[in-house]
C-alpha cells in the first residue's frame, strides 16, 4: 500500500509534498517523543503525531520513514512545511485523535 | 576521510543537520544500509544532546575503509555522573525542551544500541566528549 491510498482511504488532509505520495507504507509508529521514534519506528512506517515542529521533518527523514499524520487538526508550523517539502516527505493530517485514526489505519493495512 | 560540523547550543532550528549531511555522505560511499541506520540514530541522538544539553561543541567524523569514527566534544554543563546518565528514563531536559518530545531519557541508550562501541568522558563544569564507533564490514569488531 502506497501514502498516497492511506490518503484517499483515510480521508487525510495533504499540508505538503503532494508529489510525493508514491512511498510504499508498510506499517506505523505512533509517539509524541522524538529519541523514541528515532530508536524504534521502522523504515517504511508512517508516523502518527501531535508534535508540529521542524525537527519532527528531520527524525522522520533520516529514519526514512514515508509521511508523517498529525493528529486531532494539528497544523505544521512553517518551517516545518518549508522542510518537508525539502525532504520530499509529506506531511498529512487528520481530524480524527490518535486512538481513532491509528484503529482505521490498522485495519486498513491488514486487511490489504 | 574527515569531516567536521559546529554546533550551537540550543539551536534546535538546525539540529540533526550535521547527521543528515552524514547520511548524504554514507549514501555516496555505499555503505551498507542496516550499518548507516545504526549510524544516524547514534549520531543524531549524540547531536542532539549538544543541542539541548550543552553550550556549543565540535563533530568530527572519520571514515576509512574499515570503521567511521565519530567525536563529539562539547562545551557545557558535563556529566556527573554517567552511569546515572545512561539509565533509560533519566533526563534533565528543560520544560520547554519537553515539550518539543526531547527528553525522554532514550537518547544514550539509543547510541548504546546502535554503536558498535560508544565511549563517554566528561568534566563537570567544562563539557562532554562522545566518541562512536562503527565498522563498516559486518565481520569486523
Ligand atoms: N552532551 C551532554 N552534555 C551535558 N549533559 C548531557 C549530555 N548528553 C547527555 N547529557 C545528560 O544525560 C541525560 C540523558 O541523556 P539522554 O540523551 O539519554 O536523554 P535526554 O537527552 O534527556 O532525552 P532524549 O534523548 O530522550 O530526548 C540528559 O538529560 C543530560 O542530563
Ligand atoms: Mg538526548
Amino acid at each position: 500500500m502506497k501514502t498516497i491510498d492511506l490518503v484517499k482511504a483515510l480521508d487525510l488532509k495533504i499540508y505538503s509534498g503532494k508529489d510525493f505520495l508514491n512511498a510504499e507504507v508498510s506499517g506505523g509508529y505512533v509517539s509524541d517523543l522524538l529519541s523514541d521514534v528515532m530508536g524504534n519506528a521502522q523504515e517504511g512506517q508512517v508516523w502518527i503525531t501531535l508534535q508540529t515542529h521542524k525537527n519532527v521533518m528531520a527524525v522522520a527523514s533520516l529514519k526514512d520513514l514515508p509521511a508523517i499524520i498529525l493528529v486531532k487538526g494539528y497544523k505544521p508550523d512553517e518551517d516545518t512545511l518549508k522542510k518537508s517539502e525539502e525532504e520530499q516527505l509529506p506531511i498529512l493530517g487528520t481530524e480524527l485523535d490518535t486512538f481513532t485514526i491509528c484503529g482505521r489505519l490498522y485495519e486498513l493495512l491488514n486487511k490489504s | 576521510m574527515q569531516f567536521k560540523y559546529k554546533i550551537a547550543g540550543g539551536d534546535f532550528t538546525n539540529a540533526g543537520n550535521a547527521s543528515s549531511a552524514v547520511k548524504k555522505i554514507l549514501k555516496q560511499l555505499n555503505v551498507d544500509h542496516v550499518i548507516s541506520k545504526h549510524i544516524v540514530v547514534a549520531l543524531y541522538e549524540a547531536e542532539v544532546n549538544i543541542v539541548a544539553h550543552a553550550y556549543s561543541g565540535v563533530i568530527e567524523v572519520n571514515i576509512d575503509e574499515n570503521q567511521i569514527h565519530i567525536i563529539l566534544d562539547d562545551k557545557g554543563p558535563g556529566i556527573a555522573d554517567i552511569d546515572q546518565a545512561m539509565e533509560e528514563g533519566y533526563s534533565t531536559a528543560s520544560p520547554q525542551v519537553r515539550e518539543m518530545g526531547f527528553g525522554a531519557g532514550m537518547g544514550l541508550a539509543n547510541m548504546k544500541r546502535n554503536a558498535d562501541k560508544m565511549l563517554i568522558s566528561s568534566e563537570p563544569g567544562k563539557g562532554t566528549k562522545v566518541e562512536l564507533i562503527h565498522y563498516l564490514k559486518p565481520d569486523a569488531g
